[in-house]
This record gives C-alpha cells, sequence and structure tokens, in this order.
C-alpha cells in the first residue's frame, strides 16, 4: 500500500511539471503562434455585399452598451442583415483578447467596441482597423460628436478608426452631510468655489480633515492624479512616442500636490474598484469623489440605500473639465463586410439610437445633437437629491478641451506605474522614492 | 501474397534454421511485437509534442526576439533578453517573492500536515467524517478562496484585522508590507493544501506495519519516540515526494498574489511589487506589457530553475532512500 501511493504520486508530479510547462509557456504559445500567420494578406477589404444578399454581422461589446433593443430595430429595417451581438462581462480581458485576436489576425467581429481607456494601444494598431472616413455613410460628419470625442480616435495619420458611443465627462460627487459637519457650504452652488482648481480643492481638503476630526476628503490619490494627468496638454507620452514622464513638469507637479495632500491625511488611502473601496462608501469613509457620469450608479450600488441623499453631484471640476470613459464602435480590417459593418456602427452611434440607449442603461451620448435632447435634459436622480443630471453632464461634457495624444503604452502607465506609486505612498512609501518607482515602472512598460 | 506463401516453405525446412529471407507474415508479427507497443504508447507523445515539447522548444526561439504581440517582423537579438532578465531588478525580485512565500507556505505545511496525519491516525468517532473534513478546503474553488481571503486580510474592513483591533493588537497592512503579505499569501496556500498533504502522509503511516510498533514498546519506547525513531523514518519517501510536489507548486504560484493584490485580478503583485511572484511577472510581460519574447525568457528561466530543484530533489529521495538500507546491520 505504502509503496503505491510514492507511484502513483510520481506520475502526478510528472504530469504536474509538464501541466506547470503547458500552462506558463502554452499560453504564450498560442498568442505567438496565432501571430506568426498574421503576415499581411487579409488587408484588403472584400467589395461591399450586393444590396440585398443576405449578410452577417457580429458585434462585440464590453459592460452595458444599451444596445438590446436597438439590434432588432435594425434588422427590421434592414431585413438582409442578422446581427450577432456578443456580450462580455469585463472590460479588461475583453480588450486583451482584441488585441490577441487582432495580432492573430482573425476571430474579431465586424463591429468591435473599445473603450477609451484602451484606445491608445489601438490607436498604436492603426492599420489594423478600417479608415471610417472612407468606408461609412458620406452623411457622418465629424460635428456629429463633441469634438474632443471625434478626435480622439484619430490616429496619428489621420485615419478615425471608430465612431464614438458614449463619455464619461467629469463632476464632482460630495458628502453634503459631512460637508455640514464640518462647517463646509453644502448646497451645489456654494461648493462650486472649492472645486475650481486642484489647489481651491487640496486647500478644502486640509481645511475639512482638520474640522472633521482627521476624516478623509477623497476617496484614493490616484483618481484625482489621472484626471489631473489627462487635464495637461501632454500626456506620459510625448507627440513623438517619447517617454516623457521625466520631462513633463505637468506631471511632476501633479505628483506633488497629490501626494501633499496624502500626507494631510486627506486619502481614505481606498485602492479605487476593490473590496475595501466599495465598503468605504458604506462607511462614509471619504467626503468626495471625482465623479464621471457613470460612477452615480456605482456610487448608488456601493453607499446603498442608507445613503440616498447624502451624496450630492455639482457641476463643477477642479481645472475645467475631463472626461473618464467611454468607447468607441471600430470595424477591424479582418471584417469580410467592413461596409455593412461601418453601416451599423454609424447607424448604432446617431444622436436617435444613443438616446434610446441613455435610456436604457445610463452610457451618456457623445453626440452633439443627443446633448440637447429633451429626454436626456430632464434626466433627474432622485439619490442625489433630484439633481438635473442631465443637464449636468451634459453641461461637464463642453467643458472638456481638446483630446491628450495618448502614445502607445500610456493607458498601461496609468494602470501599472502610476496608481501603483501612489498607492505605495498611501501605505507610507516616501513620495521620492514612489516617484522614481513611477519613472522606472514608465521606463519599462515602453522600452 | 500467393507467391510469398509458395516461396516461403521451400526456404525453411520445417523451421529446422531460420528463413535468410523471413514471409511477410514473419515480419508483420515481428513488427507487431516491435513496433506496436510504440503505436500504442504513440498517442500521448503525439498530444505531447505538440501541446507540451512544440511551445516548450517555439518559446525557446522566441526569447531570442524582441517581439512584440502583432509584431509582423519581430527583430532577431540573441540572448539580448536573458542579458535583460538577468539585470531586472524586478524579476530578482519576484524570485525572492516566490522562493519566500514557497517557504513560508511548504515548512509549516509539512510539520503540519505530519500532525494532522498523526492526530487522525489515533482512534477517534467517526474517522471517515474527519478525514473528509480536512480535505473539504481542496474540493473548494482556488479563486472562491482568493477572493475570500483578500477580504479577510483587508487593510481597514478585514476581519482579520478587526480581531487584531479587538484584542488590542495593532492592525496590520497585509498587503503593504512585504513580510506580512507573504505571511497571508502562505496562508492562503497552507489552508488549501494541509489536509490533502495530511491524508497521504495519513495513508503512508498506516502501511507502517504494527510489529515494528510493538517491537519499539517492547523495548520500552514511549509515545513520542515511537513518532521519532519509528513512524517519521519511514515516512520519509512520502515526505520527499510531498517536498516535490509542493516545490513544483510553489514555483509556480500565481493564483493566490493575483488576487490578494488591492485590486483583485492585477499583476502588479502590490503597490511595489512586494508579492509579484515570477509567473504573475512572466504573464504581466507576456500579456500587458505585450513583451512576448521578454516573457518566453522568463518561461525558460524559470523552467530551468523548476528542473534544477526537481533534480536537486531526485538525487535527495535516492539517497535518503537508500541509507537506511545501508545502515541495516
Amino acid at each position: 500500500m505504502r509503496a503505491l501511493i510514492p507511484v502513483n504520486k510520481v506520475v502526478e508530479h510528472v504530469r504536474t511539471i509538464r501541466n506547470g510547462l503547458v500552462l506558463a509557456l502554452g499560453i504564450t504559445m498560442t498568442a505567438l503562434g496565432a501571430s506568426a500567420c498574421s503576415g499581411g494578406g487579409d488587408n484588403n477589404p472584400p467589395a461591399a455585399a450586393a444590396p440585398n444578399e443576405h449578410v452577417d454581422l457580429t458585434l462585440s461589446t464590453f459592460t452595458e452598451f444599451g444596445y438590446e433593443a436597438l439590434i432588432p430595430e435594425y434588422e427590421r429595417l434592414h431585413p438582409n442583415i442578422k446581427i450577432t451581438h456578443n456580450k462580455t462581462g469585463q472590460g479588461g480581458p475583453y480588450h486583451q483578447e482584441v488585441i490577441t485576436k487582432l495580432a492573430a489576425g482573425s476571430g474579431l467581429a465586424d463591429v468591435m467596441a473599445l473603450e477609451e481607456g484602451h484606445l491608445s494601444d489601438f490607436l498604436d494598431k492603426g492599420s489594423k482597423f478600417n479608415d471610417l472616413t472612407k468606408i461609412g455613410p458620406a452623411d457622418v460628419t465629424p460635428d456629429r460628436w463633441l469634438g474632443w470625442k471625434y478626435d480622439a480616435a484619430k490616429t496619428k495619420d489621420g485615419k478615425l478608426i471608430g465612431y464614438g458611443t458614449d463619455v464619461g465627462p467629469l463632476a464632482m460627487c460630495y458628502r453634503k452631510d459631512l460637508f455640514k459637519n464640518a462647517g463646509l457650504p453644502d448646497d451645489p452652488e456654494a461648493v462650486k468655489p472649492l472645486f475650481a482648481t486642484w489647489d481651491s480643492y487640496f486647500a478644502a481638503g486640509a481645511d475639512y480633515v482638520k474640522k472633521s476630526g482627521g476624516k478623509a476628503w477623497f476617496d484614493s490619490a490616484s483618481q484625482n492624479f489621472n484626471a489631473m494627468v489627462n487635464q495637461l496638454p501632454q500626456g506620459y507620452i510625448s507627440t513623438d512616442d517619447k517617454l516623457a514622464v521625466e520631462t513633463n513638469q505637468g506631471i511632476k507637479d501633479a505628483w506633488t500636490k497629490v501626494t501633499d495632500a496624502v500626507a494631510k491625511g486627506e486619502s481614505a488611502k481606498l485602492t479605487a474598484f476593490s473590496n475595501e473601496w466599495n465598503t468605504g462608501f458604506q462607511q462614509s469613509a471619504f467626503a468626495t469623489k471625482v465623479c464621471p457620469a457613470w460612477m452615480l450608479g456605482v456610487v448608488k450600488e456601493h453607499a446603498g440605500a442608507e445613503n440616498a441623499n447624502k451624496w450630492a453631484v455639482t457641476a463643477a471640476f477642479p481645472g475645467g473639465g475631463g472626461n473618464w470613459g467611454g468607447s468607441y464602435l471600430t470595424v477591424p480590417t479582418q471584417s469580410k463586410h467592413p461596409k455593412e459593418a461601418a453601416e451599423l456602427a454609424a447607424w448604432l452611434t446617431a444622436p436617435e439610437q444613443q438616446i434610446k440607449a441613455f435610456q436604457a442603461k445610463g452610457t451618456f451620448p457623445s453626440q452633439v445633437k443627443a446633448l440637447t435632447d429633451p429626454a436626456l435634459l430632464s434626466k433627474t436622480d432622485d439619490y442625489f437629491g433630484g439633481a438635473k443630471v442631465g443637464e449636468l453632464f451634459a453641461e461637464q461634457a463642453k467643458k472638456v478641451q481638446k483630446p491628450q495624444y495618448k502614445g502607445p503604452g500610456d493607458g498601461q502607465i496609468q494602470e501599472n506605474a502610476a496608481s501603483p506609486a501612489l498607492q505605495a505612498v498611501e501605505q507610507g512609501k516616501p513620495a521620492a522614492e514612489a516617484w522614481q518607482q513611477l519613472v522606472d515602472a514608465a521606463k519599462k512598460i515602453t522600452r | 501474397m500467393t507467391v510469398i506463401d509458395k516461396i516461403a516453405p521451400e526456404g525453411s525446412k520445417a523451421g529446422e534454421r531460420v528463413s535468410p529471407r523471413p514471409t511477410f507474415r514473419h515480419r508483420l508479427s515481428r513488427w507487431d511485437v516491435k513496433v506496436s507497443p510504440y503505436l500504442y504508447i504513440a498517442p500521448f507523445f503525439i498530444v505531447f509534442g505538440i501541446v507540451g515539447l512544440f511551445p516548450l522548444l517555439y518559446t525557446a526561439y522566441v526569447s531570442l526576439f524582441k517581439w512584440k504581440a502583432g509584431d509582423d517582423t519581430p527583430d532577431f537579438i540573441g540572448i539580448d533578453n536573458y542579458k535583460d532578465l538577468f539585470a531586472d531588478s524586478q524579476f530578482w525580485n519576484a524570485l525572492t517573492n516566490t522562493i519566500s512565500i514557497f517557504l513560508l507556505s511548504s515548512v509549516p505545511q509539512m510539520i503540519m500536515a505530519v500532525m494532522l496525519a498523526a492526530l487522525l491516525g489515533a482512534r477517534l468517532k467517526g474517522a471517515t467524517g474527519w478525514r473528509v473534513g480536512i480535505l473539504l478546503p481542496y474540493a473548494a474553488s482556488l479563486v472562491a478562496i482568493g477572493i475570500i481571503f483578500a477580504n479577510l486580510f483587508g487593510p481597514k474592513y478585514g476581519l482579520i484585522n478587526g480581531v487584531l483591533q479587538t484584542i488590542g493588537l495593532d492592525p496590520v497592512d497585509w498587503q503593504a508590507n512585504r513580510f506580512s503579505s507573504h505571511v497571508a499569501i502562505a496562508i492562503m496556500v497552507n489552508w488549501r493544501w494541509t489536509g490533502y498533504n495530511a491524508l497521504i502522509v495519513l495513508a503512508a503511516m498506516q502501511a507502517i506495519p504494527k510489529e515494528l510498533h510493538e517491537a519499539a514498546l517492547i523495548d520500552g519506547a514511549g509515545m513520542w519516540r515511537r513518532f521519532f525513531s519509528v513512524t517519521l523514518p519511514l515516512l520519509r519517501p512520502t515526505l520527499v515526494f510531498i517536498i516535490i510536489t509542493t516545490t513544483i507548486g510553489g514555483l509556480q504560484i500565481f493564483t493566490e498574489p493575483k488576487l490578494f493584490d488591492a485590486l483583485p485580478g492585477s499583476n502588479n503583485g502590490g503597490s511595489s511589487n512586494q508579492f509579484q511572484t515570477v509567473t504573475l511577472y512572466l504573464y504581466q510581460s507576456a500579456f500587458e506589457n505585450s513583451s512576448l519574447g521578454y516573457a518566453s525568457a522568463i518561461a525558460w528561466v524559470l523552467f530551468v530553475i523548476i528542473v534544477v530543484i526537481a533534480l536537486a530533489n531526485y538525487f535527495l529521495t535516492s539517497r535518503l532512500t537508500r541509507t537506511p538500507a545501508v545502515k541495516k546491520k
């Protein structure tokens, strides 16, 4: 009996070695093997199908786009087209898969949704997407969208790879009750001066920490830092695709302001979207929050019914405006029916359809005409004291400046260099050391 | 066929001597004996060749290129990836973390597994129930365990810090501190694997002949003496086997640190990579930084490290299992 066990187990251990290798290497190889056969060839889009020929189109989206009711409508309008809609839950794995399939040269849908934060990785691979100004319907013109939204989807050589769907204009959310207790103004109009500039915002924070007996002002340093860096004329990567972390004074200034605020106890030190952060909403761990339009739903979900009417939102954001989130519909060159795919993308991103998507799932439209639609302007939110959120975020969307150039690796630097470095500061690492950590990590990403 | 049949009997006189030109049937049956076994085991090796050997060799090939995912023409750079890797402090950091987590998990795990096995071997009411009980963590989903433990170890609102504070101790920022994060991850690993290993040890323990214990008892050995002088030495081969499997598993630890991050699923292994393991770094290089060549180099170095340790274990095993026989007499 005793002899048997080890023998069996040795077999198992050999298997474990092999499995391990297959796991570690095999995954890599799947991507590699695929990329090996991607060498050109499929870059010539086939001619458009005959007018009434049957066409199967696929559409891939992640999280919620609010397209469920729109797709049958499109099929009714175009009886020869049949659409298969693939929905994925999480954005992270979704975009990773898009990169793999782009490299593989096959496997993508005819219309692929891409998120703004990941767009820099795809603009870099512009040759793998169709130029929508060339294959899209002629009546779709740039003035359909907010200027910054449209421009952000253009590659360096001027190709338009995506039609804008929704946006995430930034406003400020704050806790009325906590403001009141600390002796700060709490009316949405009266708090606007506090949120005028980043300096006034952090100064108000220091004041709040003192008056509230050491309570935190904001949830997480990186939430503010990302917004600050996004407002700069240039980001982590300069327009000639060089790493600019060390040379861009604006980034260093933002770093200093944020880390000073952390030193003053303004941060609740909760990593955004972590479990602890979710709990932090319930525990009233912080008094203000960077709030893109879609964040209202997140606040509601985590703060819960017991905090209804305590949170408020105001049409102000330090340093002007900003955007966080929102997506585009693209047509990869892999598509067999690029023209039909572009028509579908154009239809879905038309103001009429985006208003319907907004009503279905609250995705905030990026189309100029949609921003003046009564259905949007009349939208209020009882959880936030009946605030006119439609009108408020439409106003915020118009404050966004021209888009910052996002070079390859930009999103990676924000996620895997800047955010961890700020988290390290919040965990007690000296700011100077953490800055070096940011610089080193960014160099590595762009290597 | 018929022609051969006719010729064959002429050559061989009733099987007195072996025909210089064997018949087709003879040859067939000889091939059957010689070749068939290989054919029967071939499916395994063909599958292994496709999903095991080919990726292994192709990874070695890729590791010689500066290969970004989606590159149409990767640049051949020879062993530069390996040079970079050996000069890469993040790699050494990840390797140190891996070994530290491995030691923190395997050493206590072994000791606890043997102790649990000894307890389970004692006469207990409902023995099967207890034995199944300690195997339950092994049956739980790894991801579920990871998420639950990450919650328990939450720095602000985690249960463990809550308990620490209730009994008057300072809370620990489990994710921030390098050592405490390793301890937390090791606890996760131990919770899942200790019971499994204990059952293997228990089976080995029960296979020890009763006569040995009786003989020791007659010689006046107490309970402890019997445990250390009879049970433990006879457990050696089993223990060495457990060491080998935990080594291999421990060097590839991935899911636990990935889920332990403040943002579960991050590949950073903490704000300053304080608990990033080699496999996490490999995954990050390949699928976040799209540096497939560099990731392949990491994979190969990890492979070599595992082979070296496995070989060391092999020699250790053969030495340890041989010694008692030599000592006899």
